[in-house]
């Protein structure tokens, strides 16, 4: 079963910095299990570019489709035998400590 | 007949994985058993009987849909009796599966009433104040993330069965306390202590298992003694110590002898025998500092400034309330403890205000009525 893991900031983030995890121990972790199928930081959210089509005729605007204060900074995809173990892969990346991480099923076919 | 709906929904959902056939399949079996034991006779073996038909239903409906000849020889393969011990696993896998934390609590608790404990959909809706229609929804919802999300149908072992399992107490105290409150639903209290106690049987070793089982049947003795005649609330101090249950109490008490005091659930029904067996304030108090200190919130402090006004006088119960106003902005029960402690201390006509403002703030009508009654009185 695959996830998408978005990496994302948060306003409150874990103030005891000590004991937030090591991002490369995690990524050569979940390498060598094969958990980590593929995965990237994403430059910031000023450089988006959205696209559209309306009417044949195509929209390009400048920056994210919304704005938030909570951005996405990365992503990874997950293969995983169910939640419980994608729960415990997130939580042991640094952003489940430093911002926040959300988990979306792959849709089945 | 309604203990066996919980156990076939979810042997038929470990050997599916379909929530919703399963569901179907043991309401259908539900449905024959009342149109054919009246006229047929009750059969020797309820429990098979119903699993029977509740299985063949399912095979029927995979072979319709083409299932591969493997799932179906396992659903044919379940037992109309299976060992005790298949049925324990699939009750706690589906209590747990139920209570998964990336479940909304009040799905949670909505899932778990209508699939373990098969309480009808229209029922819950009532009880949380919601339409049906969206009571179907949020389980609804809840059961596609069980499915989309893959979670998982299984009790979690080791270091994740201790992380997980007090939030499943955590929607069996909210079902004892929907029961339990003034405008609650009865039936969930009792439901709550029946699922408190099948989750003791199966986890004999857990404390605060048995510690909240023992709690529910503390506070469910008083449930007779709890209101007068026109339905009104009665304060403990006021209430007919003959109506309290006696039976429930001896249980609880007896559990709690065998069982170590580890966590909040063990300390409050430690907290709920001692009123039952007038222990006294002071040891009530000593309960209360140790469950501020293991689950320090609002409304324990509030408890525990009412425990120590008791114990050690009106002028501590209020200091300790002073300490913790802050906090407190917002809880209506505040004031009925403030006036409470105000008129032990004497000032009475300030205790009169502070009774008349807590009736005004009180959330359910019989509260309201009972902090008048107390004003008038002053």
């Amino acid at each position: 079963m695959k996830y998408m893991m978005f990496v994302c900031t948060d306003t409150e983030p874990e103030r005891d910095e000590s004991t937030v995890p090591d991002i490369d121990v995690w990524v050569a972790e979940n390498d060598a299990s094969g958990r980590r199928v593929a995965g990237n930081e994403l430059v910031a959210p000023s450089s988006a570019t959205t696209v559209r089509v309306r009417g044949g005729e195509l929209l390009l605007s400048d920056g994210p489709f919304a704005e938030t204060k909570e951005v996405v900074v990365g992503f990874d995809i997950l293969e995983c035998a169910d939640l419980d173990e994608a729960i415990a892969v997130a939580a042991a990346h640094p952003m489940a400590y430093g911002g926040r991480i959300e988990l979306r099923p792959f849709r089945e076919f | 007949m309604w203990e066996f709906y919980g156990r076939i929904v979810a042997a038929l959902i470990r050997v599916t994985g379909d929530w919703g056939l399963a569901e179907d399949c043991a309401q259908e079996a539900m449905a024959a058993a009342v149109e054919r034991w009246p006229r047929d006779g009750k059969p020797d073996n309820p429990g098979g009987w119903l699993m029977a038909v509740a299985r063949n239903r399912a095979i029927d409906v995979l072979r319709r849909k083409a299932v591969e000849q493997t799932k179906l020889r396992e659903v044919a393969m379940l037992w109309a009796a299976p060992e005790q011990h298949e049925i324990e696993d699939d009750r706690l896998r589906l209590i747990f599966t139920c209570c998964h934390p990336a479940l909304a609590l009040e799905a949670r608790v909505a899932l778990t009433l209508r699939t373990v404990a098969g309480v009808p959909t229209p029922d819950i809706a009532r009880a949380f104040l919601v339409t049906e229609s969206t009571m179907t929804r949020r389980i609804t919802r809840a059961k596609t993330k069980i499915a989309d999300a893959r979670i998982p149908y299984r009790v979690p072992s080791g270091v994740a069965l201790g992380e997980r399992l007090p939030g499943v107490l955590a929607v069996l105290y909210l079902l004892f306390t929907r029961g339990y409150d003034a405008d609650g639903e009865p039936a969930f209290a009792a439901e709550a202590i029946r699922l408190a106690r099948l989750l003791t049987e199966l986890m004999p070793a857990e404390p605060e298992v048995s510690g909240l089982l023992a709690l529910f049947l503390l506070q469910h003795s008083r449930r007779d003694a709890r209101r007068d005649a026109s339905g009104d609330l009665v304060p403990l101090d006021r209430q007919d110590r003959s109506r309290w249950d006696s039976g429930a109490i001896a249980e609880g008490l007896e559990l709690l002898r065998g069982t170590a005091v580890t966590g909040p659930y063990a300390i409050q029904a430690h907290i709920a025998a001692g009123h039952a067996t007038g222990a006294g304030w002071s040891v009530i108090a000593g309960w209360y500092d140790e469950l501020a200190r293991v689950q320090p919130s609002p409304i324990v402090e509030l408890n525990r400034a009412v425990a120590h006004g008791h114990a050690y006088g009106a002028e501590a119960g209020l200091s300790l309330l002073t300490v913790v106003r802050e906090k407190l902005e917002g809880y209506p029960a505040v004031l009925a403890v403030e006036a409470d402690l105000t008129a032990k201390a004497g000032d009475l006509e300030r205790a009169a205000d502070l009774f008349r403002a807590a009736a005004a703030a009180a959330p359910a009508e019989v509260e309201r009525r009972a902090l008048l009654a107390r004003a008038a009185e002053l």
